[in-house]
């Protein structure tokens, strides 16, 4: 049995790197779970709900990483879900309304004319093109401003809560144009495929997953590059990262740029998915939201963010469904006891126990622990109360 | 756990050979002038030091010794003056752009990025003009620089532990090896000693000599006997002046730094006591 393991050990070093072999067993065991376990067990409604938590945990994933490792407490991935997610809907009003129509809400709020910059979302390719470029364009020229300025912390989290509170009220102030509280919904077709037809749904949840799961090898291999040491480097010590020569404020423009594209494409998925993107899905409470999903899981691991998310969304269905006002009590109380207890997520409730249960245990030089790749989350290593 | 020890053979591979590189840099400081508020934390400091010259900075309290240091690296504005080095003037700059002329320094509190391992650390020092290709890639292989300066500074046993567990001297000693991968070439160091063993100030003061050969250094340090055993020259400052400078004994037979130092001759007023205008 031994010998066995023993052989097998050995196979599995000569993939080189620690860590990899495991990893790529674990993106290929979740891609089977996700694309064709889920699709077979569950119905085609909670294979369309799964699929929802999914673009969901997509900002979970961007917010991992600025928030997790470049320490950017970001409040407001709403704006960016939100850009991606009208871009997309806007798109698809005017794909249904066909050539030169007019989408069905502006003939009941609006002129009855499609105004310009509406014009060139009619274009599929261009709308695609435009779902990335404007969310990571407005995050680049944000973020330089911002981080330049040395604004961090607190003051940034207020900044990005305050630009989502300020991109909810400017969606309902445009009833013509934006469908006002309403949102967008109602559509019928994505890209030419009926989404009332179940096998499109499914394909939909499909490309949905294999995003997600893309998106997570991203995350992992910004983890373990050099930029990802830069990045811990850059919260922890940002001005020893200045005196080294490096520009923290490109740094974190960069992440906050990635979060940013990450939250878009989830919120372009989600509008077909969905049917409906409005005003409620945008603001200051969902960008709340998405927090809580990463700062449960454990914002500074690979999957915590993911799983924190799906798993909070997952609840959140289940108890609206029985206590349809009790969720957002639970939601708070859960966020409250994550930050004061466990500020590691529950990825680090492991590590967290068995310091408490042996404390501070002197760390054998030449048998370290993994820090920066996708091990225990490297909080636990320091004492309390000396991590912001 | 072994004690680690300076490498200072290594420490030579590091730095390379003075005529190798041919060149001789010196920081040049002229009428340096830093304000806070209306307080004058830095007046009109003249200062230059060139390679080979292992200089230490020394002065009470509020003497001035830090905020020079910080406005040299861009981190206090200065009201006025230059601060020039291999031709570069360096004041005006963002700090980052400051650390590419070739400027490292370290901090009063050792500043190691405590939850990256020692490699890790190092191998960020060494990394500001990398282009993104290999920003976005794992690190492949440790770069020679990396090795040299683990070596260099005795932690190559300890590459893999966070730096956030070593001992305090060893996190000074990995500071300053991030100053060499760092490739820097005017070394401003804070107080490197402070809280080290015996033995260990004595492996940094060699480590110190060795690097001064090749490298323009300011030590900034209040520890007297460190100062006499390992400073080629000295400046003293005192309220944000230049008080004395020169060798150790010629600083030390200075009347203004003796009076600085042990209190006002009886009948004169104090300096010491006298608001800054």
């Amino acid at each position: 049995m031994t010998g066995r393991t023993s052989t097998l050990t050995a196979r599995l070093a000569v993939l080189a790197r620690p860590g990899r072999a495991r990893a790529l067993a674990g993106f290929g065991l979740a891609a089977v779970l996700l694309m064709a376990v889920a699709p077979v067990l569950l119905s085609p409604f909670r294979l369309g709900l799964l699929g929802k938590f999914l673009c969901l945990a997509m900002v979970a994933v961007g917010i991992g990483l600025a928030w997790g490792r470049g320490g950017l407490l970001t409040l407001g991935q709403g704006v960016y879900f939100g850009l991606g997610a009208y871009l997309m809907a806007m798109h698809l009003k005017l794909a249904d309304a066909g050539p030169g129509g007019v989408p069905d809400f502006m003939l009941l709020y609006g002129t009855g004319e499609v105004p310009g910059w509406w014009e060139p979302l009619r274009s599929p390719v261009v709308a695609l093109a435009l779902v990335v470029l404007v969310p990571a364009a407005l995050a680049a020229v944000l973020g330089w401003a911002v981080f330049t300025r040395r604004v961090r912390g607190a003051y940034f989290a207020i900044l990005s809560q305050a630009l989502a509170a300020a991109f909810a009220i400017l969606l309902i102030g445009q009833q013509q144009t934006t469908g006002g509280t309403n949102g967008l919904n109602g559509f019928r077709s994505f890209f030419g495929y009926d989404l009332a037809d179940p096998v499109n749904q499914r394909m939909l949840y499909l490309i949905a997953a294999g995003v997600l799961i893309v998106m997570v090898v991203v995350a992992r291999q910004l983890m373990v590059s050099r930029f990802g040491e830069v990045l811990v480097a850059v919260r922890d010590q940002e001005d020893r990262v200045r005196f080294l020569g490096y520009d923290p404020a490109a740094v974190k423009t960069a992440v906050y740029v990635v979060a940013a594209v990450m939250a878009a494409v989830g919120g372009a998925l989600f509008v077909p998915i969905v049917g409906i993107i409005s005003p409620a899905d945008v603001g200051v409470v969902p960008s709340i939201g998405f927090l809580v999903g990463v700062a449960i899981g454990g914002r500074a691991t690979l999957l915590g963010p993911v799983l924190g998310s799906v798993a909070v969304s997952w609840a959140q269905t289940t108890m609206s469904e029985q206590f349809p006002s009790g969720w957002i009590y639970l939601q708070g109380a859960l966020f409250i006891l994550v930050v004061a207890f466990l500020p590691g997520g529950l990825a680090s409730l492991r590590t967290t126990l068995r310091r408490r249960r042996r404390p501070a245990r002197e760390e054998e030089p030449g048998a370290p622990a993994p820090v920066s790749s996708d091990g225990p989350p490297a909080a636990d290593l320091l004492p309390e109360g000396s991590r912001a | 756990m072994t004690t680690p020890e300076i490498d200072l053979a290594a420490a030579d591979a590091l730095l390379g050979d003075d005529t190798a590189r041919f060149r001789h840099d010196y920081l040049e400081v002229r009428g340096l002038r830093v304000e806070f508020g209306g307080f004058v934390a830095v007046r009109d400091v003249d200062l230059t030091v060139t390679q080979g010259d292992l200089r230490f900075l020394i002065g009470p309290n509020g003497a001035g010794k830090t905020t020079l240091i910080d406005a040299v690296t861009g981190l206090v504005r200065a009201a006025a003056g230059s601060a020039r080095f291999g031709g570069t003037e360096l004041l005006g700059r963002a700090t980052h752009r400051v650390a590419r002329a070739g400027v490292g320094r370290t901090f009063q509190t050792a500043s190691v990025f405590e939850e990256l391992t020692v490699l890790q650390n190092l191998d960020i020092a060494a990394g500001a003009r990398r282009g993104p290709a290999t920003m976005l890639r794992r690190r492949r292989a440790t770069p020679d620089a990396v090795e040299q300066a683990m070596e260099t500074v005795g932690l190559t046993a300890l590459r893999d532990v966070p730096a956030g567990v070593l001992a305090h001297g060893q996190k000074q000693w990995l500071e300053i090896g991030m100053l060499l991968v760092q490739d820097a070439h005017l070394l401003l160091l804070d107080e490197p000693v402070a809280g080290m063993t015996q033995a260990e100030r004595e492996e940094t003061g060699e480590l110190l000599r060795r690097v001064g050969s090749q490298r323009v250094v300011v030590v900034v340090e209040h520890d007297m006997e460190f100062l006499r055993s390992y400073a080629d020259s000295v400046t003293v400052m005192h309220q944000g002046r230049v008080l004395a400078e020169g060798t150790v004994a010629e600083v030390q037979q200075d009347p203004a730094v003796v009076e600085v130092y042990l209190g006002a001759p009886a009948g004169e007023p104090a300096t010491a006591t006298e608001g800054p205008a």
